[in-house]
């Protein structure tokens, strides 16, 4: 701040000198290039590129020419598969804010102390996270499978008729929802368990003498302490929730006919592998739009309130 | 420093002395294959190099999928192949309108046209140019466990019409076999049901037809239809359970192992069925049987019961490939080669008089059934191109679940076609 009113006092060529002679604007000029070509070459042009392409109907052979105005758009809106994704994306939203993250929050309430056993099922706990989603996709088919995978040995066991969940239409997306759940909330209690870390132990130390119960200790001691990292971990949910597609192309590949697509793999499948690539680009701008909506608003309403 | 740079002027002029004496090189890019098919195509590169002096000709492989959403980036980079696979049909045009493609009839040798069935040649010309040539015809019938259906005692050689194919399945049903195996998950399997069914109902031009707009397109008659015919098929659940969560190659290993007694698919799945059971062997020749989809007795058009469903696949020439690139196209698909596919049952070779060095029964009674059909239909999920193809799919497994009417199927076709 003292700088800057200092400078104000300055002529032009004077403030140039000077900040060339302080670094700041070498830095930029040297540090800056490489990255800015990168976004602009690998994001910004490309992103360019899928709003240009939204407007056309076009497969992807030669450069497009039948433009049709808003007509990918009006289809997307009108596609019953694509309102099934936004259904299941919304889904996986809340699944993720009120299954995921309190299951998370309990067991890092459980283990975040530093004892040996804790770090043994923090690991536990942590595994599927670190795992690849296309083999934990390709791992939880095998185990959905029912005529050879696990569900087929526990039916047999049990006497019953062995039962296909991915294959029913109604139950496939509930399939799916566990498998995000166990592959996340590894993620979101290691978030919760460094932050609990940090909540000063006198903090504690004091509401128990005070005489609080374990439970009004997690209620207004720890939870407001850690609520930054809540906000946080919620905010990683929700971008998340509108990323999801490696998990599902090995797990139902969007099926049985098409009930279990989330916004990506819709994009994936409606627009790449048809060579609807207009199609395609509509949706990705859509898709783009809710993401930066979700995170301006996120941003603005919650974590810097959070802050303050 | 200036070593580093001297060496690499040395590099770029070795390579630019190479570039000199350079061969013509021929580059071939198809969708994976096994390993015999590889060791064919190798040992046909190597004799045409042998014959030609200064051509290198590379084949290369891409697995399915990747190839066909890689091709239309590859098609129009640098990078591009001389020859590639194709299914023909709508993405050939496609690819053809584009300007990605080189008409090659007046470079072929003379008399290679004539080897070639007419329906083959067809499926490799737009607007009146050639721009390829057929390899193989697959088609597509009823494989059956005959150990299965003779327990239960169905007779596969009285099965004529599609209401004897529903009778059958009932009594399989009554005998606790599971009718058939449908690979469901891939929705494709799915789609020759109501493929079939819609040539059965409107006859050999029926898609064609619709193509052009005539009688309501998609939304014609033998189109609803035929998904009302389906669904009769799909309401007695004929299928195993859980068939929507099968893929093809779960399903055809299923079919191999004794789970069901019919299985909808190519002649190209006798062989991969086996390696795909549990014991790697499969059924036996002498408990397989294959037989056409069934014809309807009442059609909404005549002329579709001697119509067979399947693909002719073969090779299509891109825009920038050499003439030698013909030349070599022209030798692949001598009568030759073709004869020695045969012989090694790779494929049913599709030049005229080269079937009979078939040996397998089955291909043998598949070839004669391609030979002596009055119009073959290349599957439609291929036939409409990727989009309106996917959709067909879309539906028919839709139809299979009564998630859709038949009424519905139609139109989302007519949707898909009309924005394609």
């Amino acid at each position: 701040m003292a700088t800057s009113v200092a400078s104000r006092r300055l002529s032009a060529s004077e403030r140039l000198r000077r900040s060339l002679n302080n670094g700041r604007v070498t830095a930029a000029l040297i540090l800056l290039p490489p990255a800015l070509i990168l976004f602009t070459l690998f994001v910004m042009l490309p992103l360019g590129e899928s709003v240009y392409y939204a407007f056309f109907n076009w497969n992807g052979y030669g450069t497009p020419t039948d433009y049709v105005g808003m007509e990918n758009f009006q289809r997307i809106a009108g596609h019953s598969v694509f309102q099934k994704a936004v259904t299941n994306t919304l889904k996986i939203v809340a699944i993720s804010l009120f299954l995921q993250m309190p299951l998370a929050l309990l067991l890092a309430l459980l283990i975040y102390r530093k004892t040996p056993t804790n770090a043994l099922f923090r690991l536990i706990f942590f595994v599927p996270y670190i795992l690849a989603e296309v083999a934990a996709g390709l791992i939880w088919s095998f185990v959905f499978d029912g005529n050879y995978g696990v569900t087929a040995s526990i039916a047999q066991s049990m006497g019953v008729e062995s039962f296909f969940i991915l294959a029913d239409r109604d139950w496939a997306f509930v399939a799916v929802m566990t498998v995000i759940v166990w592959k996340y909330f590894g993620f979101h209690m290691m978030i919760y368990i460094a932050a609990l870390q940090s909540v000063p132990e006198d903090l504690i130390e004091a509401a128990r003498i005070e005489g609080a119960k374990r439970h009004q200790i997690v209620r207004y001691v720890q939870i407001p302490q850690i609520k930054h990292a809540l906000v946080v971990s919620a905010f990683f949910a929700i971008i998340g929730a509108l990323q999801v597609f490696d998990i599902i192309i090995p797990l139902t590949n969007g099926g049985p006919s098409n009930q279990t697509h989330t916004i990506v793999t819709y994009l994936y499948t409606f627009g790449l592998t048809r060579l609807n690539i207009g199609f395609g680009s509509a949706v990705g701008v859509i898709l783009f739009i809710a993401a930066i909506t979700v995170a301006v608003f996120y941003q603005r309403f919650f974590m810097n309130r959070s802050e303050t | 420093m200036r070593h580093s740079v001297a060496t690499a002027a040395l590099l770029i002029g070795v390579a630019g002395a190479n570039a000199a004496m350079a061969q013509t090189e021929i580059n071939v890019l198809r969708v994976a294959v096994n390993d015999e098919q590889e060791a064919y195509y190798e040992e046909i590169a190597q004799a045409y190099e042998e014959q030609n002096d200064g051509v290198t000709v590379t084949f290369e492989y891409i697995a399915n999928e990747a190839y066909k959403s890689k091709l239309p980036t590859l098609l129009q980079s640098d990078a591009r192949p001389d020859i590639f696979y194709s299914w023909g049909g709508q993405t050939l045009v496609e690819q053809a309108n584009a300007g990605f493609l080189q008409g090659i009839s007046d470079m072929l040798p003379e008399e290679m046209t004539g080897t070639i069935p007419e329906a083959g040649l067809n499926a490799y010309t737009v607007d009146g140019n050639l721009y390829g040539l057929p390899l193989y015809a697959t088609e597509v019938v009823f494989w059956t466990n005959t150990a299965l259906t003779e327990e239960a005692g169905v007779d596969i050689d009285q099965i004529e019409t599609w209401e004897d194919f529903l009778g059958a399945v009932q009594t399989l049903k009554d005998a606790s076999v599971t009718p058939i195996i449908a690979g469901g998950q891939d929705k494709w399997p799915l789609h020759f049901y109501w493929s079939y069914l819609a040539l059965r109902e409107g006859g050999p031009d029926v898609v064609s037809d619709a193509m052009a707009g005539e009688n309501g397109g998609f939304e014609s008659e033998a189109f609803v239809e035929a998904g009302k015919e389906f669904q009769k098929l799909t309401d007695m659940e004929p299928f195993q359970s859980g068939f929507m969560g099968t893929t093809y190659e779960t399903a055809s290993g299923m079919f191999a192992d004794g789970e069901g007694a019919f299985h909808l698919m190519g002649d190209w799945d006798y062989l991969p069925m086996r390696e795909r059971s549990t014991s790697g062997e499969g059924l036996p020749d002498e408990q397989l049987a294959i037989f056409s989809f069934p014809v309807l007795a009442d059609p909404v058009s005549e002329g579709g019961e001697g119509a067979t469903l399947g693909g002719i696949n073969g090779w299509a020439v891109s825009q920038s490939a050499e003439p030698e690139a013909v030349d070599f196209l022209a030798f692949m698909l001598s009568e030759e080669n073709q004869r020695k596919a045969a012989e090694q049952e790779l494929f049913i070779p599709i030049v005229e008089g080269t079937g009979d060095a078939l040996s397998n029964p089955f291909y043998q009674q598949v070839s004669e059934d391609i030979t002596n059909s009055s119009y073959h239909q290349i599957f439609l999920d291929q036939f409409l191109g990727a989009s309106v193809g996917a959709t067909v799919n879309d539906i028919s497994a839709d139809l299979a679940q009564d998630a859709i009417t038949p009424e519905e199927a139609a139109a989302q076709v007519q949707e898909a076609w009309d924005f394609r």
